[in-house]
């Protein structure tokens, strides 16, 4: 008796302890994901301008740092790495060296348990990363927009056959004599042949459809709307000016200055590209996110930057990357950017299209001169702007009697404006 | 029969001419060498030159046009960037004009990630590409400070000398002494 219920009692001892000990478990669970939460928003707000946690970026690769460093040398180092420099910790010294003597700045107003929170991140094993699903799908939908033309034009070469054997087998019944196809367009061609109107009319339509179509083909020539080459990067100008909406200008620097917009060299791309190293965003026109990761890292090899070591190259010599030009006006043209960005203040789109929506750039106007005229004719200049138009423009206004002033009235249709 | 032939033959030549309608070829150009320049255009590919570029670097040590300040004298190093920081100042008076334009220039070149007031909240944060931007108001700054970090970058910001001319860099500057004022 006495033993069963000193048993009774230790089971139930042992079964409190469990329950207690779980609790506290699940409690400290709670707490480490707390923490790890907390670490994380810490992180990302203040850390993660300088410090991944897979790989080097402007300071080193926070992922684990814990096994590194102690939790007290890294509260140290945090709250102000340059004190513990001076106290000649080795350690400290050491990783300022070997990061090029850039100094962290000190975050004196992180509390001992803000800085545990986010070592607390850095040591959680981050999410398996989710497969890539979208990857197979997208290489579908490439090219099938002609299929359906040719499936009608062979439906209906079908329909005509039938038809001809219809009237084939028609005459066969009516006792007639039945002819070859061949056969039959001969006699077409008699008949064609003994009627002098219908000759006459035969010439005249084809004079015309002749003058139709040579004329069409002849107005264009060297018009290249359209004109989508393939570039040797698979830049999207719909991931950069579209999705993450960076201004034309910011890559196309020129355009505000010079004559031309400018193909932005390397190192305005290495402004983000740099940090950015992998496709995180939607796989467009049949590539995979892996094939563009790929695309950015020929950025690397034009500039030769060494992604892991997070530094460029000693003594490389840079090969510049070989875009091919879309919009391309005739030498005898003039155009100038500027005058029309700067001063004039048109979009970008204006001429350009939706190139924020474009993956792939295409030429969206024709760049002729009827187009260049149109909307010269079109456009009314701004006479309310002070500075160095605004005397000509009053008198230009008075000259025509109107309020408002075109581009052509002040001279955008002369001749010599843009061909000299 | 014969007549047979001739129409197939001619549909098969019309058929390859609309299929020539290539879009990753250029048209038939009419007397191309009106069309093209003989001197190399910015950008192109140039024999003449080592890295086979036709865009050169303005030569060092010399000032464009119009400048307001001389060559940029301070090293892109701590050092340079302490000395910038304490000695360097605006050349320019603050302006209407001056913080106008600057507004625009920010709006272009930095307001993606430094958000438009400042704060440290622009979309390519928004969007995790770039993380951590501080706000302006958080971090000591002068003219010479922002004027460096905008010459030579800072952490994981690149330079964006090549992107604004002197003049506009100031302004930028102008205007982001501006927002970390306002409130």
């Amino acid at each position: 008796m006495n033993s069963v219920k000193k048993h009774s009692l230790q089971t139930r001892t042992t079964i409190l302890t469990f329950f207690v000990s779980l609790f506290f478990f699940i409690f400290s669970i709670n707490t480490f994901a707390q923490d790890v939460a907390h670490g994380k928003k810490l992180f990302k707000g203040n850390c993660a301008a300088c410090h991944k946690l897979d790989k080097k970026s402007v300071g080193p690769a926070l992922g684990g740092v814990a096994e590194r460093r102690t939790a007290e040398w890294l509260r140290a180092w945090v709250k102000d790495n340059g004190a513990l420099r001076k106290t000649g910790d080795a350690d400290a010294n050491a990783i300022f060296k070997e990061f090029g003597s850039s100094p962290m700045p000190a975050f004196p107003t992180f509390s001992d348990e803000d800085i545990d929170a986010i070592i607390a991140y850095t040591s959680a094993k981050p999410a398996a990363p989710k497969q890539a699903a979208g990857a197979v799908a997208v290489k579908e939908d490439v090219k099938n927009s002609s299929w359906p033309m040719y499936l009608l034009l062979g439906a209906l070469g079908v329909l005509l056959l039938m038809v001809f054997s219809l009237f084939q087998q028609l005459k066969g019944i009516r006792g007639e004599t039945s002819y070859s196809l061949g056969g039959y367009l001969n006699k077409i061609w008699e008949a064609f042949l003994a009627n002098g109107f219908l000759k006459f009319l035969a010439v005249i339509f084809f004079l015309l459809a002749s003058a139709f179509f040579g004329f069409g083909a002849l107005a264009n020539i060297g018009v290249d709307t359209g004109y989508q080459p393939i570039q040797e990067i698979a830049f999207s100008h719909k991931v950069h000016a579209g999705d993450n909406k960076i201004d034309c200008q910011y890559c196309h620097s020129s355009a505000k200055h010079s004559k031309t917009s400018g193909i932005p060299s390397a190192n305005v791309c290495m402004n983000c590209h740099k940090n950015i190293s992998e496709y995180t965003g939607e796989p467009f026109g049949g590539h995979s996110k892996e094939d563009l990761t790929k695309e950015i890292a020929k950025i690397y090899v034009a500039t030769g930057w060494d992604a892991d070591n997070f530094k460029y190259k000693e003594n490389f010599v840079p090969k510049p990357i070989k875009w091919t030009r879309v919009h391309n006006l005739p030498d005898f043209a003039y155009y100038n950017h500027s005058q029309h960005v700067t001063v004039a203040g048109l979009k970008c789109q204006k001429c350009h299209g939706p190139v924020e929506e474009m993956h792939e750039v295409y030429q969206f106007s024709p760049l002729t001169m009827g187009w260049c005229i149109n909307c010269h004719r079109e456009t009314e200049v701004d006479l309310t702007k002070e500075g160095y138009y605004k005397k000509i423009h009053e008198q230009l206004a008075q000259k025509y009697g109107v309020e408002k002033v075109t581009i052509a009235q002040l001279g955008g249709m002369e001749c010599g404006k843009c061909h000299y | 029969m014969k007549h047979l032939n001739q129409i197939v033959v001619a549909l098969v030549i019309l058929t390859s001419l609309i299929a020539c309608n290539d879009k990753r070829t250029r048209k038939v150009q009419y007397m191309p060498d009106m069309y093209v320049a003989v001197p190399y255009e910015a950008n192109s590919v140039n024999p003449v030159f080592a890295d086979g570029m036709t865009d050169r670097q303005p030569v060092a040590g010399t000032i464009a046009r119009g400048a307001l300040t001389p060559a940029y004298q301070f090293e892109d190093t701590n050092a340079g960037y302490e000395l910038a920081k304490s000695t360097l100042e605006s050349p320019l008076e603050t302006s209407e004009e001056n913080l106008e334009n600057g507004k625009k220039m920010y709006a272009i070149y930095c307001a993606v990630c430094h958000g438009k007031k400042g704060g440290g909240q622009g979309i390519l944060v928004k969007r995790e590409k770039f993380l951590g931007v501080p706000n302006y108001k958080d971090r000591t700054l002068t003219d010479g400070s922002i004027y460096h970090v905008i010459m030579f970058g800072k952490g994981a910001m690149g330079s964006h000398a090549s992107q604004l001319s002197d003049k506009e860099r100031w302004q930028v500057v102008q205007y982001v002494q501006q927002l970390k004022i306002n409130k």
